[in-house]
């Protein structure tokens, strides 16, 4: 680990005042960016915990959530609205971490983990066009059994690992941005990038731009919603397939449906197409099947990854059809 | 390997044949084990009892120390730099930085690292057990992609793994071969293990497996697998004058503490090797390279350090289970029996250590066939030696074999168990020795009854919601071993404390509270009486805690060491005691004393004789006699393996939902140690059969999932509640009448999770580790 300096920060305005130096991370939980300064793969000179940021769980106006970027995972997953309203959200907390990481975690840190692809990790040994823009990337050709199947490029074929970010994803989640030339919010669905030729770049977040929190519209539908994570273990994996989904039938028709991918892209895979094919049509099996055929016609399997392919069908598959309570 | 050490070998292993012909016709009497251990009979002593582990207390209050807490005055800390190519030479080495960095001591690499030996390689002499025979930092040269180049000593460890982190190599390349098909198609050898061919025919089996009535023959993998003991491979070292002191986590302290002095020129008596607590071994804890650098390097400093390797630097530097590729063809009669067996493969390994994964020894005494063909090829790649892992052989071979034997019984509609009690072979199949003791037929018999194996269904004929439901089962084995070097003392005070040294090991399996059992009972003490004292080079023996064997080697070494004190005391006691005139055949020691065997009223206390003798205390030592017992008769322990699995029919998830080993391994000593190695040795076979698999980029030899995150090992989800049963009859020809029960867990798991997952899908995995996307 390099030598830096930790700072601690009593708001967002003083966070944001201490964030000016370039080498300067935001520190949450530090669940993935301690590891990642441990590889060396980070090398902040100045770490600014942003703990002290709200720690609140709010009803908003509108019947949604607004959850301070300083939550912890195991407080979001735990609360009662959480579990009433978005029980996706919660299911996907918990299927991401272990009790121990959940419990340091925090939402903001959550939205900005790296990925897990080994030759990211290995600092030493291998090539990253992540970690050091225009060298290349050793994933392709490699071990890839883990990385991105849609919307990846010639210079980065790795996934987003979180979780909680595909629920929210599915959920049409708001993310609330600070910076010392005011305030806006992003989609969650618009804030991660797809790799492109710059894979190093990950999200929108402007130097030193700050989460401050996370909004959840209100949406009914959201009760009746799932997570599935489909991993190479029963717990402490990264998923090779996840989906978080709401769905609304009535009358044996898709009235409104929200359907988000894991352990498939760059970033939490929002499934558009999916839901557009599925909207207003039966909510059957074959449906169902037929739209996750859609959303994965432009798949692009890597050497070892192909099997991802099928598995997403069948997982979203197996998600709406027990959401809708018909039998596969 | 030279052509003259080949031919060295094959003279070794004629003259070694030879001599196995010999001793398999020698009278049973003339063996150790010919006549059995007289504790065999004694029925309501210590051995037997579940008692918990004597260092648990110490343990739970974080009171034990471990070879990386040993706090030393002026103590460095070392960091590694591992090379990033498998072949070639360091082109430049940039030091600066890291020299200038905060609390840096010194770097060292083969520019100014002490002029040392290369390590003796494992099992080439009596005490060698280095893990690769390469120099050490004496050049530029780089033989493997993970090959430490650099060592930074700082006052603490931030700070040396900051500074390792500013050292900047770069390398000119050689050609390397770090891919299987590039290695194979250079052409492979023969193997040879512990001075023996990995080659075995009988028969003509290719002809025999052509006419058969039934066959099967199907090609089977596995993965390479690295270790992951849950504490890091560590050493703390101190030069003290000319002795070099070394606080190691280590199951071969005598071995170690030889080699490292060959390494720096010095009698083995000068190195003392201590290793009084160690979290897991399976194999990997012997000497690699990092002991050798943490004294070197406190040589250069002339200061203590503790090297304590990252998790990474164990998957670079110590070796783990290399690859397989195994075939395995059987031809059977209209009856089941088998005409024709035949397990062939390739291994890959390094040119610099002795271990072709011997993947056909379980297959040597497994079954009674007509004809037989073994053979283990070796294909030599440029990586990081592989090594011993717990059941080396037996993990992974019987996955292939008992696949196949499966396989065999679908083919022919009859149940695999009865199949493979069709061909119980009634002398070793390869050798022709006797059998010491074989019971596979009441371990499976035991263990379908309890498990409930009758009620099982035709492949893909049983289901819950999206989970197929379907069991499996395999025959484990591990063969009795017992290694030369064994040696014991018995200090026998005259308040009738007891202390057994040997220098044996724990490394967390209850080694010493087993022997503590064991020594009682001989002794006729009570557990409170005895101390045993275990992992110290000083002490006598040279005992590895490896194959299974330490139970073998220590039982035999204390008998021995307590025939001569029984000797001893029957002289001290003389003509005024009621022994008087008996001799060492026919007394045994109880309450406190020496009594008559069968006359236990001629009994005189330890206290009495040593006070009368005016002796405080009487000091033994000795060696038993060499393990001829081994190639007299034919020791194996067995299992019977039953595993449930389900499948998920949309992800292909599998998961074990229950789990039974039946097993066969003699008398078993402490039923509580020896269930948690039974389990501990299945749960790892879980991980052989479901997940564990060490991702070795073959384009340049680098191991790229080197930590718990991404190399998959069971966590508790994955682990349901295991059965372990045993049959507990003793086998008349070992001390205590016990055989290992360290590896046997491991083996035959693999086979048992795969047979099960057939019998749920329908789907025959050959290749492991048995993940989801084999079954989508």
């Amino acid at each position: 680990m390099t030598p830096f300096t930790f700072t601690r920060a009593v708001d967002a305005s003083d966070a944001l005042t201490r964030a000016s130096d370039v080498g300067a991370r935001y520190f949450g939980g530090g669940t993935n960016l301690v590891d990642l300064m441990r590889e060396t793969v980070e090398q902040p000179t100045t770490l600014i915990d942003v703990t002290g940021l709200s720690t609140t769980i709010a009803e908003t106006t509108d019947g949604g959530l607004m959850i301070g970027a300083a939550v912890t995972n195991t407080a979001l997953a735990e609360h009662r609205a959480v579990r009433t309203h978005y029980p996706v959200l919660s299911r996907a907390i918990v299927a991401g971490a272990s009790a121990q990481i959940r419990n340091m975690a925090t939402v903001g840190g959550n939205l900005l983990q790296r990925t897990r692809c080994t030759y990211f990790y290995d600092v030493e040994g291998s090539r990253c066009n992540k970690r050091q823009p225009g060298q290349g990337c050793d994933a392709i050709g490699g071990f890839n059994r883990i990385h991105a199947i849609l919307g990846a490029s010639p210079s980065c074929v790795a996934t987003h690992p979180s979780d909680m970010c595909v629920a929210l994803a599915a959920l049409d989640a708001l993310v609330h941005l600070s910076s010392v030339s005011g305030t806006r919010t992003l989609p969650l669905t618009e804030l991660h990038r797809l790799p492109g030729e710059h894979p190093a770049i990950e999200t929108m977040l402007e130097p030193g731009e700050l989460i401050t929190a996370i909004e959840l519209p209100a949406m009914p539908m959201a009760a009746r919603s799932a997570y599935r994570k489909v991993r190479d273990r029963a717990s402490y994996a990264f998923a090779l397939v996840s989906v978080a989904a709401a769905l609304e039938v009535e009358d044996g028709r898709v009235k409104d449906v929200r359907l988000a991918l894991g352990g498939v892209a760059h970033k939490p895979w929002r499934a558009f197409r999916a839901e557009a094919a599925l909207r207003g049509g039966p909510a059957t099996v074959a449906a169902f099947t037929a739209a996750a055929q859609v959303e994965l016609a432009d798949a692009q399997p890597l050497r070892d990854n192909g099997f991802k392919v099928e598995l997403a069908k069948r997982t979203i598959a197996a998600v709406l059809a027990d959401l809708a309570g018909v039998s596969a | 390997m030279s052509i003259v050490e080949d031919a060295k070998q094959a003279v070794q292993g004629a003259v070694q044949g030879a001599m196995q012909k010999a001793i398999q016709m020698a009278p049973d009497s003339f063996m150790p084990g010919g006549k059995p251990d007289p504790l065999i009979r004694q029925q309501h002593g210590h051995i037997g009892k579940p008692i918990s582990r004597l260092d648990g207390p110490v343990k739970v209050r974080g009171e034990a120390t471990y070879a990386a807490e040993f706090p030393l005055d002026g103590m460095l800390y070392a960091a590694l730099v591992f090379s990033t190519i498998a072949k070639g030479r360091i082109a430049s080495l940039d030091t600066d930085a890291a020299e200038a960095a905060p609390g840096v001591e010194l770097v060292m690499t083969y520019r100014n690292a002490p002029r040392m030996a290369s390590m003796p390689l494992f099992m080439t002499s009596e005490k060698a057990c280095g893990g690769n025979d390469l120099p050490i930092m004496q050049d530029d040269r780089i033989y493997w992609n993970g090959e430490p180049v650099a060592l930074v000593l700082a006052e603490t460890q931030e700070q040396a793994d900051h500074a390792a982190s500013l050292i900047a190599v770069t390398y000119d390349a050689d050609h390397s071969i770090t891919a299987m098909a590039a290695a194979k198609a250079k052409g492979t050898e023969p193997g040879m293990f512990m001075g023996q061919p990995l080659q075995f025919a009988t028969g003509d089996a290719a002809a025999a497996l052509a006419a058969a009535a039934h066959r099967v023959d199907e090609t089977y993998t596995t993965p390479r697998h690295s270790h992951n003991a849950i504490e890091l491979h560590a050493a703390t070292v101190a030069w003290q004058g000319d002795t070099l002191r070394v606080h190691d986590a280590s199951q071969m302290v005598a071995h170690t503490a030889w080699s490292l002095g060959h390494v720096f020129g010095i009698d083995e008596d000068k190195v003392h090797v201590t290793s009084p607590f160690v979290g897991g071994g399976f194999g990997s804890k012997g000497l690699w390279q990092h002991q050798v650098l943490a004294a070197a390097a406190s040589k250069l400093a002339g200061r203590p350090v503790r090297l304590m390797l990252s998790r990474e630097g164990v998957y670079r530097i110590v070796g783990g289970r290399t690859v397989t590729e195994q075939r395995v063809a059987i031809g059977a009669s209209e009856d089941g029996r088998f005409d024709a067996l035949i397990h062939t493969g390739t291994t890959a390994m390094s040119r610099h250590n002795v271990l072709p994964e011997p993947f056909i020894v379980a297959t040597r005494s497994a079954y009674a066939a007509g004809s037989m063909a073994l053979d283990v090829e070796v294909a030599y790649l440029d990586m990081v030696a592989n090594t011993f892992m717990r059941a080396p052989g037996e993990a992974v071979g019987t996955f292939a074999l008992e696949s196949a034997i499966d396989e065999l019984a679908v083919a022919m509609d009859i149940d695999p168990i009865e199949l493979r009690l069709r061909n119980e072979p009634d002398k070793d199949p390869t050798t022709g020795a006797t059998f010491s003791s074989r019971e596979v037929e009441k371990a499976y018999r035991d263990g379908a009854e309890r498990f409930g194996w009758a009620e099982r269904g035709a492949p893909g004929s049983r289901r819950e919601g999206e989970w197929l439901i379907g069991t499996g089962v395999a025959t484990a084995t591990y063969p009795y071993y017992r290694m030369p070097g064994g040696a014991a003392r018995i200090t026998l005070r005259r308040g009738g404390h007891a202390t057994v040294d040997i220098a044996a090991h724990d490394m967390g399996m209850g080694t010493a509270t087993a022997q503590t059992q064991v020594a009682a009972d001989r002794l006729g003490l009570a557990m409170e009486q005895v101390t045993f004292r275990y992992g110290d080079s000083t002490l006598p023996g040279v005992v590895m805690a490896g194959g299974s064997q330490q139970t073998a080697a220590i039982g035999a070494s204390v008998m021995a060491a307590h025939r001569d004190l029984v000797t001893e005391l029957l002289k001290l006691a003389g003509n005024d005691s009621p022994l008087a005139g008996l001799d060492v055949d026919e007394v045994v020691g109880v309450d406190g004393g020496l009594a008559k065997t069968d006359d236990r009223t001629r009994h005189e206390s330890y206290a009495s004789i040593l006070s009368r003798a005016q002796r405080d205390e009487v000091v033994v030592e000795a060696t038993p006699p060499a393990p001829l017992e081994t190639m007299h008769w034919s020791m194996h322990s067995h299992g019977a393996m039953f595993c449930e699995v389900r499948v998920n029919a949309v992800t292909g998830e599998v998961r074990v939902s229950r789990f039974l080993g039946s097993f066969d391994c003699g008398r078993i000593l402490n039923p509580k140690t020896a269930a948690s190695q039974f389990r501990g040795g299945i749960i790892m076979g879980l991980g052989l059969a479901l997940m564990e698999e060490t991702q070795f980029d073959e384009r340049n030899g680098r191991i790229m999932n080197p930590s718990l995150a991404e190399y998959h090992v069971p966590v508790h989800m994955d682990v349901p509640a295991i059965d372990v049963i045993w049959t507990d009859i003793p086998d008349p020809h070992t001390p205590m009448g016990a055989r290992g029960v360290g590896e046997i867990g491991i083996t035959g798991v693999g086979a048992a999770v795969a047979n099960a997952v057939f019998n749920a899908t329908g789907k025959r995995v050959r290749d492991l580790p048995i993940t989801l996307d084999k079954l989508l």
